[in-house]
C-alpha cells in the first residue's frame, strides 16, 4: 500500500490536469467555432432571446400548447413525472388533461388527440410536439386569432421537421419556432 | 414508426461494424504494438509516468495490480469527498450551489469512482462546475480502471506460464489517454456543434414568449456528456440526463450518444479475441452477448411502441407509444432501445424515464442489470462474463467427465470458489438490500413515488442499479437521504471491487499454472455449443435468483393492469 501511495497521488494530480483542465479547454476551444460560441442554439426575435432547444410553457389558447411538464418548464430544474403506468392518481390526471384539452378544442374527437399532448416528457422541457399534435390545435388557433384554418395548417406543414436525412427517427415540430412564426402571421 | 425502427437498426449495425476495427486498435494498445496515434500519445504517456515517478516497464503480479488499483481508488474517493463537501467556497460555482451533505458526498464520490454514477443529487442544483469537472475526471479514470482490469485478464490468459502481468499504471494511463481521450474530444466537439452548451457562464435568464421569466442552466455540458457515454459512466450533467434537450438536442445526437456508450464495450469483446489471437472465441462471446441483448430488447421495444393500454382505454391516440417520460424528438422506439442498451451496458444514462416505462419493460431493464454480462461496462462487462465462462467450463467439464480446462489451463477448486463467490454476490446484494428496505417501511415508504407493486419495483431497481454499477434509476424514488445514500454506497463498493478482484485473481492463478496443449480431450470453448452453455448458465443463475423478486414488482403490476 505504502509503495503505491506516492505514485497514486502523483498520477492523480497529473491526470487531473489532463482531464479537468486540458480536456475541457480543448473541447471549449473547439466549441468557440460552433454557433453562438458553444452556448447552446439561440433564436433572437424582436430583440428577445430564446433557447431553440429548451421547451417553453405554452398554455394560452392563442398559441400552440406544448406538452404537459412535471416541472412547468423550469429550465433550471429539469425532471419527469416518474409516474408508473398503473398509478391511479396519474391515470386520473391524464384523464383530466384530456378533458381540459377537449374543452378548449371543441369539435376535436378523442381519438384524434395524440398521446404526447396528455403525457409529460422525460425532461419536463420537451421542445417538440408531433405534427398531429399541432393539427388538432389548428381550428382553435384559427378561431382565436381570426385567421383561416388553412393558413394555420400550412404553417404547421412548413414547420414540421422530418426524420433525420428523411430516414431515421420521428417527425416533429418545435413548438417555440412554430409559435414565433404564428405571431409573424398576419 | 418505420423511420423510428430504421434509426435503431442502422445505429446498431454501424456500432457493431465499427467495433471490430476499434477492437483491433484496443488490442494493439494493450499489446504495445504500433498504432497511428503513437506520435501524439507516446510523449504524453511518458510525461505522465515521469511526473508520477512510475516505472511503466516494471511488471506486476495480480496481487500487486490489485493493491495499486485499490490504492489509487482510495485517493480518488477521499479527494472526491473533499471537493463535494467544500464546493460552495471553492472556485467555479457561478450558481452558488451549496456543499453536499456528508452522506450524499459519500454516495456521490463512491458512485463515480466505481463507474456507476447513481446521482442522488440533481446536476443543476447539487454540484458546482468545479465538482462537475472533478466528476468528469472520475468518469475518465473509473472507466480506465475497469478497462485496465480487463487488460490484466487478457494478458494473464495468453498461453504461457508467468506471474508477470504488465504494469497497472501503464494499462490505466493507456486506457485513458489512447482510447477514452481522443474519442471524447471528437464526440464533445460534435455535440457542441449540435447545440449542447460548452461554457463556464452560470444560469441564463430568459423571458419566455408568454412572458414568464425562467432561468436556463448551462455549463461545460458537451465535454461531460462525451465521456459520460464513452466511459459507460452515465452520470448526467443535468438532472434528467440525456432526456434534457441541452444534453441531447436532436435525433442525431441521440444516435451519437447511443453509439458512444456501446462502442467501447463492444470493441472490448473483439479486442479480447484479437489480443489472444482467438478471433473465433471473440465472435462466440459477441454472439452470446448479442443473443441476450436481443432477447431483452425486442419485447421491450414492442411494449413501449404499443403504448400504455390504460391510456388507450381513455380513447386517446396512443400510436406514438408509451410517451410518459419520453421526448417527442426521440420517439418510443429509440427510447426503448436506449433503455435496454444503457442497462445491459452499465451506462445508466437515460433518454427517457424508466420509472414511467411499461411494467414488463421495467422488468427487462432490471433483468439486463441482474445478468450484468451482456456487453457490460467498459472492461467490467468482460470481467463479469469471464466469471460465467469459468462456471460454464466447470459445469460442462463435469457433464462430459473431463478435467475442466480453459485456454490450456486447468480450472480447479480455488478458481471455482472465487467464481462462485463473485456470481452469488450480485443476487445477494440486490435481494438483501431490497429486503432490508422493505423491512423498514417506516423509513423507506415515504420515499416512494408510486403506490403498490410499482413502489416495490422502485426499491428493487435502486439496489439492482447499484449492484450492477449501472446508475440509472426509477427516479421517482426520493433517494437523497441517509438510508439510500449509505446503503447503496455500501452495495456499490462491494459490487465494484469484488467482481474486479475475483476475475483478476482467477486469471492470475491460471496464468501461473502449467500450460497443457489442447488435445482431442479438450472441450472447445469457441464453439456455438459452448456459447449456448454459457447463455444457459447466465439464464439459470439470473432466473432462479431473481424471479421471486420480479413477481412481486413488475410482473404483479403487469397483471394488475389487465
Amino acid at each position: 500500500m505504502k509503495m503505491n501511495l506516492l505514485p497514486a497521488i502523483r498520477l492523480t494530480i497529473a491526470t487531473l490536469v489532463l482531464f479537468c483542465v486540458v480536456y475541457p479547454a480543448v473541447v471549449w476551444g473547439i466549441a468557440q467555432l460552433a454557433p453562438n460560441n458553444g452556448k447552446g442554439e439561440v433564436i433572437t426575435v424582436g430583440g428577445k432571446r430564446y433557447y431553440a432547444n429548451v421547451g417553453q410553457q405554452f398554455t394560452e389558447d392563442r398559441y400552440f400548447n406544448s406538452r404537459p411538464s412535471a416541472v412547468d418548464y423550469n429550465a433550471a430544474g429539469s425532471a419527469g413525472s416518474n409516474k408508473g403506468p398503473s398509478n391511479p392518481d396519474y391515470l386520473q390526471s391524464v384523464q383530466t388533461r384530456l378533458d381540459t384539452f377537449l374543452l378548449h378544442n371543441p369539435g376535436v374527437q378523442k381519438n384524434d388527440v395524440p398521446v404526447e399532448l396528455v403525457t409529460a416528457s422525460g425532461s419536463g422541457l420537451d421542445p417538440d410536439i408531433s405534427e398531429q399534435g399541432a393539427r388538432v390545435q389548428a381550428a382553435r388557433i384559427a378561431k382565436v386569432r381570426g385567421i383561416s384554418e388553412t393558413a394555420v395548417k400550412e404553417l404547421i406543414a412548413k414547420h414540421t421537421e422530418g426524420p433525420l436525412l428523411g430516414l431515421f427517427g420521428p417527425a416533429h415540430i418545435n413548438v417555440l419556432k412554430l409559435n414565433l412564426a404564428l405571431d409573424q402571421l398576419k | 414508426m418505420n423511420t423510428e425502427l430504421l434509426g435503431v437498426i442502422v445505429l446498431f449495425a454501424i456500432t457493431v461494424l465499427l467495433a471490430i476495427p476499434f477492437g483491433s486498435y484496443i488490442a494493439k494498445v494493450y499489446a504495445g504494438h504500433k498504432t497511428p496515434l503513437d506520435p501524439i500519445f507516446n510523449p504524453l504517456d511518458k510525461l505522465l509516468y515521469k511526473v508520477s515517478g512510475i516505472n511503466e516497464k516494471r511488471e506486476m503480479t495480480w496481487k500487486e495490480h490489485m493493491f495499486a488499483l485499490l490504492t489509487i481508488n482510495v485517493v480518488w474517493f477521499l479527494l472526491g469527498i473533499f471537493v463535494l463537501m467544500n464546493q460552495s467556497w471553492l472556485p467555479l460555482n457561478p450558481d452558488m450551489n451549496p456543499d453536499q451533505t456528508a452522506d450524499l458526498a459519500f454516495n456521490t464520490s463512491i458512485s463515480f469512482i466505481v463507474n456507476c454514477n447513481l446521482q442522488h443529487y440533481s446536476g443543476e442544483t447539487g454540484v458546482s462546475y468545479l465538482s462537475q469537472l472533478f466528476l468528469m475526471f472520475l468518469q475518465f479514470v473509473s472507466a480506465g480502471t475497469g478497462m485496465a482490469a480487463a487488460a490484466i485478464v487478457f494478458i494473464a490468459l495468453k498461453n504461457r506460464t508467468t506471474d508477470k502481468l504488465g504494469n497497472f499504471y501503464a494499462l490505466l494511463v493507456k486506457s485513458c489517454t489512447r482510447i477514452l481521450l481522443p474519442m471524447s474530444i471528437v464526440v464533445g466537439a460534435v455535440l457542441a456543434f449540435n447545440g449542447t452548451p460548452m461554457t463556464f457562464d452560470g444560469k441564463d435568464t430568459i423571458v419566455n414568449v408568454q412572458g414568464d421569466t425562467v432561468q436556463v442552466s448551462t455549463g461545460p455540458v458537451a465535454g461531460f456528456v462525451a465521456i459520460k457515454h464513452l466511459g459507460t459512466n452515465g452520470g448526467g450533467f443535468y438532472g434528467t440526463n440525456s432526456a434534457h434537450p441541452l444534453e441531447n438536442p436532436n435525433y442525431f445526437t441521440n444516435m451519437l450518444e447511443m453509439f458512444s456508450q456501446m462502442i467501447i464495450p463492444l470493441a472490448m469483446i473483439f479486442a479480447f479475441g484479437f489480443f489472444l489471437q482467438r478471433k473465433k472465441f471473440g465472435w462466440m462471446v459477441f454472439g452470446v452477448m448479442t443473443a441476450g441483448f436481443l432477447l431483452l430488447l425486442v419485447p421491450t421495444m414492442v411494449w413501449e411502441i404499443n403504448g400504455n393500454p390504460a391510456i388507450g382505454k381513455m380513447g386517446v391516440d396512443i400510436s406514438a407509444g408509451a410517451m410518459e417520460g419520453k421526448e417527442v424528438r426521440f420517439g418510443s422506439a429509440a427510447s426503448a432501445f436506449w433503455s435496454i442498451a444503457t442497462t445491459v451496458i452499465s451506462t445508466g444514462s437515460v433518454n427517457a424515464m424508466h420509472d414511467s416505462t411499461m411494467p414488463l419493460s421495467g422488468m427487462t431493464e432490471l433483468l439486463a442489470m441482474m445478468t450484468n454480462a451482456f456487453y457490460g461496462g467498459c472492461g467490467a462487462g468482460i470481467l463479469n462474463f469471464f466469471i460465467f465462462i469459468v462456471l460454464a467450463v466447470f459445469i460442462s467439464g463435469l457433464m462430459v467427465g473431463r478435467t475442466p480446462e480453459f485456454f490450456g489451463k486447468k480450472i480447479e477448486a480455488r478458481e471455482m470458489k472465487i467464481a462462485m463467490i463473485v456470481a452469488l454476490l450480485h443476487p445477494l446484494l440486490i435481494l438483501a438490500g431490497t429486503a432490508l428496505a422493505s423491512a423498514f417501511p417506516e423509513i423507506t415508504s415515504a420515499n416512494l413515488n408510486n403506490p403498490g407493486f410499482h413502489g416495490f419495483s422502485e426499491m428493487l431497481y435502486e439496489y439492482t442499479s447499484s449492484a450492477a454499477n449501472n446508475g440509472s434509476g426509477f427516479e421517482g424514488l426520493g433517494d437523497n437521504n441517509p438510508w439510500w445514500n449509505i446503503t447503496t454506497g455500501i452495495v456499490l463498493i462491494l459490487s465494484r471491487y469484488l467482481p474486479i478482484i475475483g476475475p483478476v485473481a482467477i486469471a492470475g492463478l491460471l496464468a501461473r499454472k502449467k500450460f497443457v496443449p489442447e488435445g482431442a480431450g479438450t472441450l472447445p470453448t469457441d464453439s456455438a455449443t459452448f456459447g449456448l452453455m454459457i447463455l444457459g448458465v447466465i439464464v439459470i443463475i439470473a432466473a432462479l435468483s431473481f424471479f421471486p423478486a420480479l413477481t412481486l414488482g413488475p410482473i404483479a403490476e403487469y397483471f394488475s393492469m389487465k
